[in-house]
């Protein structure tokens, strides 16, 4: 095996290019780097120019999401190694998502969706410091807990086909927070939310492709999130058509 | 310097989805096909239908509707459309314990078993079919 | 927010899924590929009619039917929509897919009605 591995990375400096373009830079192929080590080798002895981000380089930030020869995934999570087969690696910012620079991503769209769904503890009527906090059974929290675990990494929906497709779709991590929320027994917000994710460009956009939940590193499941919510919406509709008397 | 750069807005680079993204990664292959299947779905339903005006229509018309369903292109045609109602069945089945997520108590079902009870199902349902088409139940 | 139409036609997708899921492999060997392969005689008309004269089965076949062609619809109009990014036919998507799925529906329903 080789002791070094061709890094081909996007490249886009919109003061200076109309298109992007790819760099390929020689690293070396250390067994125990991850991509994220090569492209911090490419800063700091290569090229000082490349953007990127990154946080806590251990897949817990979120940060570092990147398409690395086609895949999605966290660059500080991935073996250089083990995308090294052919002896060439091929980063490129998260697809999906407009280029700000280099491999940096603009994901404002999923902020707006975030506020969309409305993914904070929603209620009606706040409990009162003096009466204490909210107390919740661990099977309450069982409930949920699979989908608080989600990072906001974006790999689902950079491995959502549908994404790109359609920017108005609210997509996968979004939906997976406001089931979150919504299967939270402090919360009081689901008929908000239903209102929202029950929407073309809610969950009745997604096919179940299914590849949200085969890139998230943290097994959140947004597909089965979203398909569960699928029957939800589907009874909640029925009712209110079949049985429009019973309060919502 | 690139002139349509300008310091407070600046121009994003967004990447085309080309038409045929479906067929550059295998995970999304099998997702198209699985998709597809849907038209096996309905290519049988409207051979049952057929089947069924035939023999309404009288014995010729019935006898020359068998004629063209045992001869080889169709039965070629049908051997496929088998494949996808298979596949059909099998992934509808795998996609199910996604949807489908039931609590005894405060305990969730584990996915296998409503696997299970799904696979279960399809064997009794579909000997009910051929009990019922061999007339078992005359 | 207006309430979208859409679960109502998941549902009848979903239906129709699960009806084709169970019940159509084992329609499909036992009507048309066992007889293909000679692993049985092609169903008779005399059967065929025996089977059909209950009213509940000729509901049940329509009711089975029907469900098939929607599901076929409404997963077809996604494929188109996704896979062929034709999702500004919407129109006349929504006109051949579900529009094609009522009328084969309504075709079935005469065809089993007439049955004799």
């Amino acid at each position: 095996m080789s002791d070094t591995v061709e890094l081909e990375v996007f490249r886009y400096r919109p003061e200076e290019q109309l298109e992007p373009s790819w760099d390929t830079f020689e690293v070396p192929l250390r067994k125990e780097w991850m991509i994220l080590d090569a492209l911090n080798h490419v800063k700091d002895q290569i090229d000082g120019s490349l953007s990127y981000r990154w946080a806590c380089r251990m897949g817990v930030c979120g940060s570092c999401g990147m398409t690395v020869n086609g895949k999605p995934v966290l660059t500080c999570a991935t073996y250089l190694s083990s995308q090294a087969k052919n002896g060439r690696v091929r980063v490129e910012p998260l697809r999906g998502f407009p280029v700000i620079r280099d491999l940096i991503s603009d994901i404002q769209d999923f902020i707006a969706k975030l506020k969309k769904v409305k993914a904070w503890i929603v209620r009606d009527e706040e409990k009162p410091l003096s009466e204490g906090a909210y107390l919740q059974t661990p099977q309450q929290l069982a409930k949920y807990k699979q989908y608080s675990m989600c990072i906001n990494c974006l790999l689902c929906y950079a491995a959502c086909p549908i994404y790109p497709l359609e920017p108005e779709f609210i997509g996968p991590a979004a939906i997976a927070l406001a089931q979150r929320y919504n299967m939270d027994s402090r919360d009081q917000g689901a008929e908000k939310r239903m209102g929202v994710l029950s929407q073309d460009e809610g969950i009745w956009s997604c096919t179940f492709v299914g590849e949200c939940s085969v890139v998230c590193p943290k097994n959140v499941d947004p597909a089965g999130a979203i398909q569960r919510y699928k029957l939800e919406a589907t009874s909640s509709w029925f009712k209110s058509l079949l049985m429009p008397w019973r309060g919502r | 310097m690139n002139e349509s750069y300008r310091t407070y807005h600046p121009r994003w680079y967004r990447r085309r989805v080309p038409i045929f993204w479906w067929l550059r990664q295998l995970t999304y292959i099998k997702f198209i096909s699985r998709e597809l299947t849907s038209l096996g779905v309905g290519y049988g339903a409207v051979l049952l239908l057929a089947q069924i005006w035939a023999a309404s229509a009288g014995e010729t018309t019935y006898e020359r509707f068998l004629g063209v369903l045992m001869s080889p292109p169709v039965v070629i045609v049908n051997l496929i459309v088998l494949t996808a109602l298979l596949f059909h069945s099998f992934t509808w089945l795998h996609l199910a314990p996604k949807a489908l997520v039931l609590y005894l108590g405060d305990r969730r079902l584990p996915e296998s078993m409503v696997l299970f009870g799904h696979y279960l199902a399809w064997i009794v349902t579909s000997g009910l079919v051929v009990w019922f088409v061999v007339g078992g139940w005359a | 927010m207006k309430r979208s139409s859409e679960p109502f036609f998941w549902a009848m997708f979903s239906a129709g899924g699960t009806l084709a899921a169970f019940l159509f492999p084992a329609i499909a060997i036992v009507l048309w590929v066992a007889p293909a392969l000679g692993w049985s005689e092609p169903l008779s008309r005399e059967q065929l009619v025996s089977l059909l004269e209950p009213v509940w089965v000729r509901l049940g076949l329509w009711v089975f039917v029907s469900l098939c062609f929607f599901h076929w619809g409404h997963r077809f109009r996604f494929t188109l929509y996704d896979g062929l990014q034709l999702k500004h036919l919407f129109g006349l998507i929504a006109a051949v897919c579900y529009g094609g799925a009522t009328a084969l529906s309504l075709l079935a329903a005469y065809t089993l009605l007439n049955f004799s």
